[in-house]
């Protein structure tokens, strides 16, 4: 119990719950499975993106860019299985390579020319964005092939409400669920996971420990890069149709969402766990104001003052424990 | 001679402005206890880089390690060798458990990309086994103390075959008890055939632990000597080629209205019932184990740490200390304790880290900083304690150990406290440089300053302070005028309390 106390999870539950609980009692309809399945559904792009951010701020860094590599990613991705047809597989192929290259071009710039990592990624945001508009001219994509259509309303198991209205774990969802796993044992029983928790505590001491710093910031932001390229094709997936300029402007909502989840901006901390409960405060609350009627103004707002209060409750608790930790044993 | 396990020859480093070392012969055998000394930014830290090959040497070095020569040295070369160094910061992970910063080289080392659990807490605890400690296995290493986090670091070292252990000054958060343990420790290495490289200030700790002792001046080598042919005072004069004096501080009988008077001061858990006064000139000294509330009682009097009852006056005026400000305002200046963390901005240069605290005064009519003010400042305060940096504007991660903490004292004696709390103003830093802020202590008190001195040395506070106060257990339990009393008396009262 009192080590559950010491997690900034248990406290995001918390919320999570008493906000559940207060949407339920105004709008009944928001405890149901299938709100439920469905709001799992449409996070599930945020919810790839924020994986990768998870990574990348416990390795120490930040990446901006993942908004454009989603985009760059997506649009290629479109563009190529329209003109030359192919498969599910192939649309997952050109999504990851595009978006691990992208992510390597980060590293490289951030290993060699020692920028740090949020101006370099706020550079390459530009880039990639700039350059994607500059080629498309900004054009929408609305003739996805059918077969991608069809992809996207596969549902692992399919349930019925009383109406008579299906609904079920999409497959969309499911890839969701398998990023965060393979993502969570990368991070909890691999090497190279704990090398990014030790890159992301102290630099210099991985460095002399003999972790491979290079290769290290060289996964992490691929990986993120790869997650962004996912992201996109989610993305896609959900919407069918790929816009050039529906993505770009998400980062901080995610980044919030990464944050609210426990992860630090000054690196080393976070988990997955953390991530998902994150990304669900965020989506319980903007669901829950839809259903409670709420104007969507008021969602930024919101956003806002969690984030706040989650900062002012996590150096709350640092003060309290550090309180506590000079204890004398007087007589 | 016995076989050397580590052979350097001509090994020179130069940083841009420093000859950091100057052709250095250096050798260690098989088996030995071998100390290293010498002042601040003498290049102890820079060697032990080389050897383990964190930093490269200049042209023209040869290092060998049991007979083997290396063409170029690399860190995972000495890895492989078994060479294993605590660093002076430790290089610890403060995100991690004590159990995966314990069996974070094993983790490394071992060829399976996986981590297992069970045995990284294995190794953690057949580490700690091995010098009879226990901290908890799942705490993060940034909630220990700093002396618990050395024991941390000391047991990293040892989950290796490790056959070269270094240690860059690695008693200086511990107490007594905690050395002596961490000798026999060393000592039983040394009957498993390993080889300990000891870095020190303390010249007694160093005497007592090695067999030989090299000694390094502005990165030149003066020698190896056998300890047994050396004291204390001999190797200070290798040192820094001049001999150090004692003298004890005395003042007249103070009276009037004391600086700071505290009246039964307390804090659950922290401290009970303090009462003392601190007249203008004094230099007080507080003493006592680690642990007995020094630190706290020092905190309180500085807004960091706000006692529950009890009254706190300056000249004669109640006042109440809630915040750091406040206590600046009243003119009280703290050295903290743990310097590493609470006082630099490692990355900004030394002069913007000592003008930090007093850029207020720098201000100009046009509410500009005053460069020139803000220069000449520095400048003296880099003399007065004769700070070595090769220039103002070089970042203070690259000084030495040593080097920085002065660089935090600068930052303080700025603020012209009226009341100055020096929490161990001298850990880590050497004989020469001890006694050159023991006499800014002095300048200062003899300035009408009030100044407290928290150490742990004896010594130390001994022969700089006209009075002194033995802490235990959050009380006092003795006072001394210095001048009616021994070093061996104040010793054997804090011994029997413990
Ligand atoms: N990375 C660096 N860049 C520039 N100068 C450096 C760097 N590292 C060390 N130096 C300089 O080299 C000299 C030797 O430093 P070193 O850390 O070896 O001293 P030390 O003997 O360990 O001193 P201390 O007892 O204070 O720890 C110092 O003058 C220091 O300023
Ligand atoms: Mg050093």
């Amino acid at each position: 119990m009192k080590n559950l106390l010491k997690h900034h999870e248990t406290y995001v539950l918390l919320v999570i719950i008493i906000f559940s609980a207060i949407i339920t009692v105004i709008n009944p309809r928001f405890l149901t499975l299938e709100n439920f399945f469905d709001v799992v559904k449409s996070y599930s792009f945020i919810g790839i993106l924020a994986v990768g951010v998870t990574f990348v701020l416990i390795s120490g860094g930040i990446d901006i860019s993942f908004t454009a590599v989603a985009t760059v990613a997506q649009y290629v991705m479109a563009v190529m299985i329209i003109r030359y047809g192919g498969n599910i597989f192939t649309a997952f192929l050109l999504a990851a390579a595009v978006g691990i290259s992208l992510g390597l071009i980060n590293a490289t710039l951030i290993y060699f020319f020692n920028i740090p990592t949020i101006i370099t990624t706020i550079a390459t945001l530009n880039i990639y964005y700039g350059i994607l508009i500059v080629i498309s001219g900004g054009k929408w994509i609305y003739a996805l092939p059918g077969w991608f259509r069809a992809f996207a309303d596969i549902r692992l198991f399919t349930l019925c409400t009383d109406e008579g209205i299906k609904y079920g774990l999409s497959i969309i969802t499911s890839i969701w669920i398998l990023v965060v796993i393979i993502a969570w044992v990368i991070l909890r029983y691999t090497k190279l996971g704990r090398g990014i928790y030790a890159m992301g505590g102290s630099m210099n001491a991985a460095r002399r420990a003999g972790f491979n710093i290079f290769r290290t910031q060289m996964f992490v932001y691929s990986f993120t890069g790869l997650m962004a390229g996912l992201a996109g094709l989610v993305q896609a997936l959900l919407v069918q149709t790929v816009a050039p300029n529906s993505i770009v402007g998400k980062e901080l909502d995610v980044i919030a969402a990464v944050v609210l989840g426990g992860a630090s901006l000054a690196g080393g901390v976070g988990t997955l766990f953390g991530t998902i409960l994150g990304v669900t405060l965020i989506a319980i609350m903007s669901n829950g104001m839809t259903l409670m009627r709420v104007s969507s103004f008021w969602y930024n707002v919101f956003i806002g003052l969690i984030i706040i209060l989650s900062v002012a409750f996590s150096a709350y608790q640092r003060r309290t424990k550090a309180k506590r930790a000079i204890a004398v044993e007087v007589e | 001679m016995a076989d050397l396990f580590l052979s350097m020859k001509s090994v020179s480093k130069r940083y841009t402005g420093v000859q950091a070392l100057d052709r250095i012969d250096f050798e260690i055998s098989k088996g030995e206890i071998h100390g290293l000394v010498g002042e601040n930014g003498s290049g102890k830290s820079t060697l032990i880089k080389i050897i383990s090959g964190v930093e490269q040497p200049d042209e023209g070095a040869r290092i060998e390690i049991e007979g083997q020569a290396f063409k170029h040295y690399q860190s995972i070369d000495s890895i492989l060798k078994g060479i294993e160094v605590i660093y002076q910061d430790l290089s610890l992970f403060p995100n991690l458990t004590v159990a995966e910063n314990i069996s974070l080289s094993q983790t490394i080392a071992s060829r399976s990309r996986f981590i297992s659990w069970r045995r990284v807490n294995d190794i953690a605890e057949r580490a700690m086994a091995r010098i009879g400690i226990q901290i908890p296995l799942d705490e993060m290493v940034n909630d220990l103390s700093i002396a618990d986090q050395q024991l941390v670091a000391i047991c990293r070292a040892l989950t290796s075959d490790v056959k070269l252990l270094i240690l860059d000054e690695p008693t200086t958060a511990l107490t007594k008890k905690e050395v002596e343990a961490l000798f026999t420790v060393i000592k039983d290495l040394q009957s498993k055939e390993i080889t300990t490289l000891f870095v020190s200030h303390k010249l007694n700790e160093v005497l007592q632990i090695a067999e030989r002792v090299t000694i390094l001046r502005d990165g030149k080598k003066i020698g190896t000597f056998p300890s047994r042919d050396l004291t204390d005072e001999r190797l200070t004069f290798l040192m820094t080629g001049e001999k150090v004096e004692y003298s004890p501080y005395e003042i007249e009988e103070p009276q009037g209205v004391p600086l700071l008077e505290v009246r039964r001061l307390s804090k659950r858990g922290n401290f009970k019932d303090i009462n003392f006064k601190l007249f203008p000139g004094e230099i007080l000294g507080i003493t006592g184990l680690l642990g007995s509330g020094r630190t706290e009682l020092a905190q309180a009097l500085f807004g960091m740490n706000r006692a529950e009852s009890g009254d706190i006056l300056i000249q004669g005026r109640k006042i109440t200390i809630r915040s750091v400000q406040e206590a600046m305002s009243q003119g009280i200046g703290y050295v903290p304790e743990n310097r590493m963390v609470q006082g630099l901005v490692m990355q900004q240069s030394v002069a913007n880290n000592i003008v930090i605290t007093i850029l207020h005064r720098l201000i100009n009519k046009l509410k500009m900083i005053d460069r020139n003010k803000k220069k000449d400042c520095i400048n003296s305060r880099i003399e007065e304690l004769s700070i070595r940096t090769p220039a103002t504007d070089a970042a203070v991660q690259t000084l030495s150990g040593g080097n920085q903490q002065r660089v935090v004292l600068a930052k303080w004696i700025g603020t012209d406290p009226k009341i100055f709390i020096m929490d161990g103003p001298t850990i880590g830093i050497d004989v020469a440089a001890k006694s050159s802020i023991h006499e800014i202590i002095r300048n200062l008190a003899i300035q009408g300053v009030g100044i407290i001195v928290i150490s742990d040395e004896v010594s130390e506070v001994f022969h700089n302070c006209n009075r002194i106060m033995v802490m235990h257990k959050g009380r006092i339990i003795a006072e001394f005028n210095t001048s009616r009393t021994s070093e061996e008396e104040i010793q054997d009262y804090i011994n029997m309390a413990s």
